[in-house]
């Protein structure tokens, strides 16, 4: 250890906000990159569960469609 | 045979843009009025005094100059991309290099050279020692070829943005910072008394390497935006 | 060579590989920036002329060195884009230039705070801090070129020929700005030039630069699986693969 106790680390020889400002910003830009990162995975996943609840809706429409068609033309061959 | 046509395309797209060009001659006026202006609004920002005009002269003669380079540069590709002449660019049976350095010699000739013309004038509005027009006028007229090649990368790379004129400065004023530097280093060392031949030499190098190169990027950046 | 490599332009595969790396990465990342700043902060031996103001030295060096690393490696993925169309490589650019242009903010904020304790102001044209300004421009240039396209692959090709443009003038850049700062600054001494270091200082910078390759390399490792999951969203492996972390909730 360079310093006697934890204030003298903390006050850095007179320099200690240049060194601690230094130090928290590049942390908290690398910080943000990390979150950054993370939640552009979150939002993946929630528009990839919407893709997949809209392609259901699509197949469910398609298939009432379908069947109310196959009704319709049931009906017709039955005039 | 084929070298021969090469020779009759390159020669024939010059001519072409060359007499579009001249049709429409106040894209070439506005940028040197551009130029002209600038260099008149900095005496009075910063005082008409010959000891802080002269000092100052070279870096913004040199600044306008680069500005004025953008001014223009979007419609450097502009109107072939929307009348799909630049498709039929690509489709040549010719290297499509050589072709973007036909394209790129004219607009310098068209956009360039004028403002190597220009700049005894504003050397003049600027105070600048007479000294060193010389040198000013020798630095622009290498630079301003490496001007018009590097704007013809910018403009090829975003011809198919709908509006890239900011996001075109963007991309190329810091690609120009070695040219300023070197620019203004030349004048900056004649008006001191010493030889500004190496930083001329510098500047000539640098020429033939955009030369070389940008027609190369150009081409890539056409193929891109056409597809 | 080709065959071996093949398999990787395909997102699927990639994606697991790079799944596979990123606990290592993140996990020596960690350990080496922690021991190394730590090292630095708090038991290297203050500089005799700097006293420990210079302990910044341990988080701008490394920043600086792979800020200008990782545009190299931009350069490389891009040329891997336009001469082979490796999808995955296009995908690198925009993996690797956040990473870049965050690493240079980091190495431009850290010289300019030590320059105030130094040289008595907060922004001094010093030709290092000068560099990694310009540096910083060239990343946001690629990345807004990135993304300017409604194509993502137009974009993609569009912004892999400007950092190839970039990468040419960097040294170009450097140069001239080296040789510009030495006509205008004439001896001033370059704090960051160190011509000798003792072990006790080089050792935690080692450390720390060690650090700062795995935290690059993780950060890109990152950004790139998120990249190939947004490209092949509609592919059903990428679907599984998010679906399922939906519900456990990442």
């Amino acid at each position: 250890m360079a310093f006697d106790s934890w204030q003298e680390a903390i006050w850095m020889g007179g320099y200690g906000f240049y060194v601690w400002l230094s130090f928290g910003v590049s942390l908290l830009a690398i910080g943000m990159l990390v979150v950054h990162g993370l939640l552009v995975r979150k939002k993946l996943a929630i528009m990839a569960v919407q893709q997949q609840q809209r392609k259901q809706r699509l197949a469910r429409r398609q298939q009432q469609e379908r069947q109310a068609h196959n009704e319709q033309s049931q009906v017709k061959g039955a005039q | 045979m084929n070298k021969a046509s090469t020779w009759q395309f390159l020669r024939t797209i010059m001519q072409r843009d060359l007499a579009v060009a001249l049709r429409r001659r106040s894209d070439i006026i506005n940028p040197l009025l551009f130029v002209v202006i600038v260099v008149t609004l900095f005496p009075l920002a910063v005082g008409p005094g010959p000891d802080i005009l002269g000092r100052i002269a070279t870096g913004v003669i040199w600044v306008a100059a680069l500005l004025s380079a953008l001014l223009g540069s979007e419609r450097l590709f502009r109107d072939d991309f929307l009348d799909g002449s630049l498709e039929q660019l690509v489709l040549l049976p010719a290297p499509l290099p050589v072709l973007a350095l036909g394209k790129i010699s004219v607009h310098w000739l068209l956009n360039g050279l004028p403002l190597v013309i220009l700049a005894p004038l504003c050397a003049l509005l600027l105070k600048l020692p007479i000294d060193a027009w010389g040198i000013l006028m020798l630095t622009l007229l290498i630079g301003t070829p490496m001007l018009s090649a590097m704007t013809a990368v910018g403009a090829a790379l975003t011809v198919s943005l709908g509006r890239g004129g900011a996001l075109l400065s963007l991309l190329l004023l810091p690609l120009f910072i070695p040219l300023l530097i070197f620019a203004a280093a030349a004048v900056e060392s004649t008006l001191v008394g010493t030889s500004a031949y190496g930083q001329v030499l510098l500047l000539a190098g640098l020429m033939l390497l955009t030369l070389t190169l940008a027609p190369l990027a150009v081409a890539a950046a056409i193929r891109v935006s056409v597809n | 060579m080709w065959k071996w490599l093949h398999p990787y332009a395909k997102g699927e595969a990639t994606y697991r590989l790079l799944g596979a790396w990123l606990p290592w990465l993140s996990a020596l990342a960690a350990l080496f920036v922690a021991v190394g700043l730590g090292w630095g902060l708090f038991y290297a031996p203050p500089d005799y002329q700097q006293g420990d103001s210079y302990r910044i030295i341990f988080i701008h060096v490394p920043a600086a060195m792979f800020s200008m690393g990782a545009y190299t490696g931009m350069a490389i993925a891009a040329l891997i884009a336009l001469v082979w169309q490796i999808r995955t490589a296009e995908w690198a650019i925009a993996a690797i230039a956040p990473v870049g242009a965050v690493l240079t903010f980091v190495a431009l904020f850290t010289g300019a705070v030590w320059g105030k304790p130094m040289w008595g102001t907060w922004w001094e044209w010093d030709a290092r801090l000068t560099s990694e300004l310009i540096l910083l421009f060239l990343y946001i240039g690629v990345l807004a070129l990135y993304y300017a396209f409604n194509d993502a692959r137009t974009g993609a090709k569009a912004a892999a020929i400007l950092a190839l443009v970039g990468v040419v003038n960097v040294p170009i850049i450097h140069f001239s700005v080296y040789w510009w700062n030495s006509l205008h600054q004439g001896a001033t001494i370059t704090k960051f030039e160190k011509p000798s270091m003792p072990v006790e200082m080089l050792t935690p910078l080692l450390i720390s630069i060690a650090g700062f390759l795995f935290l690059t390399a993780a950060l890109v490792t990152q950004r790139l699986r998120n990249e190939i999951l947004k490209q092949e969203l509609h592919r059903p492996w990428a679907q599984q693969q998010l679906g399922v972390e939906a519900e456990h909730g990442v």
